[in-house]
C-alpha cells in the first residue's frame, strides 16, 4: 500500500465519519462541528489531488466563514423545541433512496473508463490566467451574484424586523 | 491510486447528504447537508481536472464558482431561517407548509 493511498483512506474515514455525524447527531451544534471536520477532510482530499489553491479556499471559506455564520444563526434561533431535533417519518424510504443512489454511482464509477493513472498539478499562474481570461465573464457574474445575495439577505432580515 | 477512489468517496458524501436532506427536520441541518452535497460535487470536479491528460483548469475554475454560489446560498438561506424563526418561533421545516397545497 502506497503512502498516498494510506493518506486517502484516513481522509476518507474523516470525511465520511464527519458526514455521518452531521446526519445522525441529535445536537445541532455538534452537527455543525462535525460538518467542519468533514469539510477539512475534503480540503485534505483537495491537497491529495494537487489542488493547493482550492484546499486553501476550502479552509478559509468553510472553516472561517460558513461554520461561524451557521453557529451564529443556531444561537439566534435557539429554541427549546426538541421536536425539530428529531428526524421525520421518511427515514426508511430516504435510506433506500440514498443507498440506491450510492449503488448506481459506484457501479457507474467502477464500470466506466478509468482513464490514466497520473495526477498532474495545475500551476497557480495557469489557474489565475484561465480565471481572468477564458472565464472572465462568468467570474464577474459570480461577483454580481454575491452582491445580490448580500443585499437580498439584508433586505429579508430587515423585513421581519418591521412587522 | 486511480480516479475511481475519489469518485466513490464523492458518491458516498453525496448520498449521505441526500439522506440528511430527506430526513432532517431542522432547517439549519438541511442547509448543512446541502453543503455536504456541494462538497461531494467539488471533489468530483477537481478529481476529473487532476486526472485529465493535458491538464485543464476548467474543473478547478468551476469548483471555485461552486464555492462562491455555496457562500451566497448560505447567506440567503440563513436570512430566510432567521425571518422564519421570528414569524413562527421555530425552524421546524414540517411546520412550514403554507405554500404546499
Amino acid at each position: 500500500m502506497s503512502a498516498s493511498l494510506l493518506v486517502f483512506f484516513v481522509l476518507s474515514i474523516v470525511c465520511v465519519g464527519g458526514a455521518l455525524g452531521v446526519v445522525l447527531a441529535r445536537n445541532v451544534v455538534h452537527a455543525t462541528f462535525l460538518l467542519l471536520l468533514s469539510l477539512m477532510g475534503v480540503a485534505g482530499v483537495f491537497l491529495l489531488l494537487l489542488a493547493e489553491f482550492l484546499a486553501l479556499v476550502q479552509v478559509l471559506i468553510y472553516g472561517g466563514a460558513i461554520t461561524i455564520v451557521v453557529l451564529f444563526v443556531i444561537m439566534l434561533t435557539k429554541s427549546d423545541d426538541f421536536h425539530s431535533m428529531t428526524d421525520n417519518q421518511q427515514r426508511p424510504i430516504a435510506f433506500i433512496v440514498s443507498l440506491g443512489l450510492f449503488g448506481v454511482l459506484t457501479f457507474a464509477a467502477i464500470t466506466g473508463d478509468t482513464g490514466n493513472n497520473v495526477r498532474s498539478s495545475l500551476k497557480f499562474a495557469d489557474l489565475g490566467d484561465s480565471l481572468f481570461t477564458k472565464w472572465a465573464i462568468p467570474f464577474e457574474v459570480a461577483s454580481l451574484i454575491l452582491l445580490v445575495a448580500l443585499i437580498g439577505a439584508i433586505v429579508i432580515s430587515k423585513q421581519g424586523e418591521e412587522e | 491510486m486511480t480516479l475511481v477512489y475519489f469518485q466513490i468517496l464523492s458518491a458516498a458524501l453525496f448520498s449521505i447528504g441526500l439522506y440528511g436532506v430527506l430526513v432532517r427536520r431542522s432547517a439549519v441541518l438541511i442547509l448543512l447537508c446541502i453543503e455536504l452535497m456541494l462538497n461531494a460535487v467539488n471533489i468530483n470536479l477537481i478529481a476529473f481536472s487532476a486526472y485529465s491528460e493535458p491538464i485543464v483548469a476548467t474543473g478547478q475554475v468551476i469548483a471555485i464558482f461552486v464555492i462562491t454560489i455555496a457562500a451566497a446560498e448560505v447567506g440567503l438561506a440563513l436570512a430566510i431561517i432567521i425571518n422564519l424563526f421570528r414569524n413562527k418561533g421555530s425552524v421546524d421545516i414540517d411546520e412550514v407548509d403554507l405554500m404546499k397545497w
